[in-house]
């Protein structure tokens, strides 16, 4: 192997690409929030709804979960460009990350919703909650119980894709790392520091949720 | 009277074609890293169901890499390093290489998962009916394992042909980066999205709908 290693650009560029990797934590967390509360609705709709409604919420789902995400990035990058809508590269990334959450955690929000006995919630009406207060105090805590796991993982899923960003022009840790590699052409250094970037991200996550999930849980 | 200089010409015919061959690419690239990714995390799943913890452990850890690291940086970073060892690869080869590898480790848990989901019971049933370690994997294991993991088996086939996209950073012309192209050229974004996406849908959407029937069908 003829290849030298040059590590110190990369050290030397160490707290950018951290400060990076805070901006995916963020774009990734916020996507999440995004997720979970229109994946939630999506659920409910899809569950419920007739006609257009659940049309829509039919279609945004199988879209989301069928198509690649970086397609759904250049849609909304690019696609939306037609109708004179220009996203900024960070809105670009919050808005497909998000729209890819939703229909994924849609899925598995129907699976809790189905999973709860319907007992639940007649005994909640029963005891003079209004559907809405039945769905917020009752229902939904114990969906998001069910799913969890999925959603810890669907977090990481975020972490991940939110590495697409490098190809919109968002400079997240990702795109950080490209615009220093590119300065420097020491591209494998850099990627491989940001890949263990990346790992520990990740199972700071995991770590994270199993801590949170005990605090939560406890019965 | 001197013409306009155009550099933009709009959406035609051809174009259809050249994104259905890279449409064929794409479908191409996935079904050689799906095959190649499914054998070798077979393997990797039986690895991990059976030897001991040293064994699970270590290739549990080295598997694990590959699903906590973006597939976009280990595409870049493969790419990057073949070269050093003296690899010279085309962009499709390092593509079918690293997507091949991420398949693995992720069908490797599904892999286990259906080994797993085969009760010990069961198991011992079948030695104890003479059948050998092998017999007993292909005529017990295998059929009801399979049965168990096969909507998520295809929920990651269809994951890696989504992913397959990706490659396109390395320079390979599949279908996302063959309307990119396009899109430089026509300045019509929307129309071209539309197509390709339209056609990872098409590809996509009927075998995940068959998938979860499956599911439904066998778990009554």
């Amino acid at each position: 192997m003829e290849y030298t290693f040059h590590w110190r650009p990369v050290f030397r560029a160490l707290p950018d690409l951290l400060d990076a990797g805070l901006l995916t934590l963020q774009v990734a967390a916020l996507s999440m929030v995004f997720g979970v509360v229109f994946g939630l609705g999506l659920a409910i709709i899809r569950l419920n709804a007739r006609g257009p409604l659940l049309w829509a919420a039919s279609t945004w789902i199988e879209l989301a979960r069928n198509t690649p995400a970086l397609f759904q990035l250049f849609f909304f990058g690019f696609g939306l460009g037609a109708f004179g809508w220009h996203l900024s590269p960070y809105a670009i990334v919050l808005v497909g990350l998000s729209f890819n959450n939703a229909g994924y955690l849609a899925e598995n929000f129907r699976g809790g919703f189905k999973a709860l006995p319907p007992t639940q919630l007649r005994a909640a009406r029963s005891l003079g909650m209004t559907a809405t207060q039945a769905y917020i105090r009752i229902i939904i805590p114990q969906v998001l119980r069910i799913v969890y796991h999925p959603m810890t993982n669907q977090m990481v899923w975020a972490v991940l894709m939110s590495s697409l960003g490098m190809l919109v022009g968002f400079r997240e840790l990702s795109g950080e790392t490209q615009f220093f590699a590119s300065k420097t052409f020491r591209i494998f250094e850099y990627f491989a520091v940001t890949a263990v970037i990346y790992y520990v991200i990740v199972k700071l996550i995991l770590a994270m949720s199993r801590l949170l999930a005990m605090r939560l849980f406890r019965y | 009277m001197e013409q306009p200089i155009n550099f933009f010409s709009g959406f035609s015919f051809n174009d259809l074609l050249f994104l259905g061959e890279a449409a064929g690419r794409t479908i191409l690239i996935s079904i050689l890293s799906i095959t190649i990714g499914t054998i070798f995390g077979c393997l990797f799943g039986w690895i991990l169901q059976v030897s001991g913890t040293a064994g699970a452990v270590s290739v549990g850890a080295f598997l694990d890499i590959f699903r906590s690291v973006p597939l976009i940086i280990q595409l870049i970073l493969f790419y990057n390093f073949a070269p050093m060892i003296g690899l010279s690869l085309d962009p499709f080869a390092s593509g079918v290489i690293v997507l091949s590898i991420y398949a693995a480790a992720l069908v490797a848990n599904v892999a286990r998962g259906g080994i797993e989901a085969v009760g010990r019971p069961m198991r011992r049933a079948a030695r104890s009916l003479g059948m050998s370690y092998w017999q007993d994997m292909r005529y017990v294991v295998w059929p009801i394992g399979l049965r168990a993991v096969f909507p998520a088996w295809v929920g990651v086939a269809l994951g890696v042909m989504k992913d397959s996209a990706l490659v396109s950073v390395l320079g390979y012309v599949e279908l996302l980066k063959a309307s990119q192209i396009l899109i430089t050229r026509t300045q019509e974004p929307f129309i071209i999205l539309t197509v390709a996406g339209a056609f990872y849908f098409a590809l996509s959407y009927p075998l995940s709908r068959y998938s979860a029937r499956l599911e439904e069908r066998w778990s009554q």
